[in-house]
């Protein structure tokens, strides 16, 4: 299964940017040519939009399946390339990317984790999922000293005070997660509600009547406080009452949106925020990178899964003479070569 | 058909509002229309009420429009800022009585 490494200094053949549908098939044609493969993700788990936006949803356009949940889909994605043994780095964002005297490349995440590699494929959809972030002032002062949007790793809150914000489902499990966890957990709702998962919101409701956590309703968080790092929210409810609340953690749940990131900065020939490339390996204008799936644009261009896969196959040919030095892929059916190994 | 057309006004930051002529008998949406009229919509799900990205607020118009939908208010309660107003324009299907309509988008800052 594809699990994040901790390794801060990665080599590999293919640098696949993006675990979306398309970056994760990518690896199962680079495997089938023999080619290795890393993928990095800023989300701390594989999938892209389909784990991210629509886990539940049918798609009725994959081949083969006339209906298939979109996690499903990637749960499948995840056993096929299984064989060629990817490692990955997920919950990283790639912030820089460098080509070396010998034409290889280097990647840089924003945790500093490097990967030097051949060729660099970019699957990066539609951008990075990035956080919603709420109107709080010095919020970005306090980022990474106490303030956190994603969960990468819970135990780093182990018998922590938190305060989380947020209404969604994501909010409610890990209110429900970390309150075993933390040593006191204040849930801060806009709403008097919860629309979430019947489930989950009753579960919270009950921890808060047993005064396991504490829950504020019809309230915002509306400033933070600090001295270097974060030390207290203060919590203004509807009314205009405010209370403060010492907290080691800030962790606002207010879901994810795609924006573009560090992409733009790559002298890549764009387009209306997509990667211009050549329908005929899907190279873009700097040889040894490659940009597949919705991130693309190309005369005629479809963001569909199907098309993504499609240009997976023909970028794996063409990448495999950067990977090799030169030689040309031999063409093969998989039936003819059975069940694929790396 | 000037049966069949109406105008949208879009508020802009500045106060200023820009009117947007919209047909009513092409079954569109209005986060159809405001992408269509170059407004920066990224509308990530294509109209699921999936991903907010389409976030508006009906500033002036019919009190019903003012009225998120279910699935809306799933949506919307998971977004950091929300008003009383607030509406995810693609379930809101463009129709006769929303002609006059004021809209603010904020789904702004999900534009990079
Ligand atoms: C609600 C909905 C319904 C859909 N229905 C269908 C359908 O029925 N059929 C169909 O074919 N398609 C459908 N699509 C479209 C489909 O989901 C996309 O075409 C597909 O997800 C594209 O895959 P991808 O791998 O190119 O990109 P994505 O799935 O967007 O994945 C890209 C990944 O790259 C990561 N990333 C980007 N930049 C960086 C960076 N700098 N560093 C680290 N990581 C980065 C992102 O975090 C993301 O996880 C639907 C989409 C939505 C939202
Ligand atoms: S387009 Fe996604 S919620 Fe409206």
């Amino acid at each position: 299964m594809v699990q994040s490494i901790e390794d801060k200094r990665v080599e590999t053949d293919i640098c696949t940017i993006g675990a979306g549908p398309v970056g994760l098939f990518a690896v199962f044609e680079a495997g089938l040519l023999k080619m290795r493969c890393h993928l990095i993700d800023a989300l701390p788990q594989i999938g892209g939009q389909l784990s991210e936006i629509y886990p539940k949803k049918p798609i009725y356009d994959i081949p083969g399946y006339p209906d298939i949940l979109a996690q499903d889909l990637v749960n499948n994605l995840e056993q096929q390339i299984a064989p060629f043994h990817p490692t990955a780095t997920l919950g990283e964002r790639v912030e820089e990317l460098d080509r070396l005297e010998d034409d290889s490349f280097r990647l840089q995440t924003n945790e500093g984790t490097e990967v030097f590699c051949k060729v660099v494929v970019i699957a990066g959809g539609l951008g990075c999922f990035e956080p919603r972030k709420p109107a709080v002032e010095n919020l970005e002062q306090y980022e990474g000293k106490g303030i956190a949007y994603i969960i990468k790793n819970p135990e780093k809150f182990r018998g922590k005070k938190l305060v989380l914000a947020g209404g969604g489902d994501s909010a409610l499990d890990w209110t429900l997660y970390l309150s075993e966890l933390a040593e006191e957990v204040t849930l801060v709702h806009r709403g008097s509600t919860f629309r979430g998962a019947p489930d989950s919101a009753e579960k919270v409701m009950s921890l808060a009547d047993q005064k396991k956590i504490n829950l504020q309703l019809n309230a915002n968080v509306t400033a933070i406080q600090g001295n270097g790092m974060l030390n207290a929210c203060v919590i203004t409810d509807k009314a205009k009452n405010s209370v403060t609340v010492d907290t080691d953690y800030f962790i606002p749940l207010f879901g994810l949106s795609p924006k573009l990131g560090p992409i733009a900065d790559w002298n890549l020939n764009l387009d209306r925020n997509a990667i211009v490339v050549n329908t005929e390996d899907y190279s873009t204008n700097v040889p040894g990178i490659y940009a597949i799936g919705d991130i693309n644009t190309y005369p005629g261009k479809l963001k569909l899964i199907l098309c993504g896969f499609h240009e997976a196959a023909l970028m794996s040919h063409s990448a495999y003479r950067i990977v090799s030095g030169g030689k040309k892929p031999s063409f093969k059916y998989t039936t003819v070569n059975g069940a694929p190994t790396m | 058909m000037a049966d069949d057309l109406i105008t949208i006004f879009v508020e802009e930051e500045s106060g200023e509002k820009r009117a947007i002529e919209a047909p009513t008998d092409m079954q569109l949406s209005l986060m159809e229309l405001l992408k269509a009229s170059d407004y920066p919509v990224q509308a990530t799900c294509g109209g699921m009420a999936l991903c907010a990205t389409c976030h508006v607020e009906v500033v002036e118009g019919d009190d019903s429009y003012k009225e998120a939908t279910d699935p809306e208010l799933d949506m919307l309660d998971t977004l950091p800022e929300v008003t009383d107003a607030s509406r995810l324009a693609c379930q809101m299907r463009l129709a006769d009585d929303m002609d006059g309509m004021v809209v603010r988008i904020l789904a702004k800052e999900e534009c990079s």
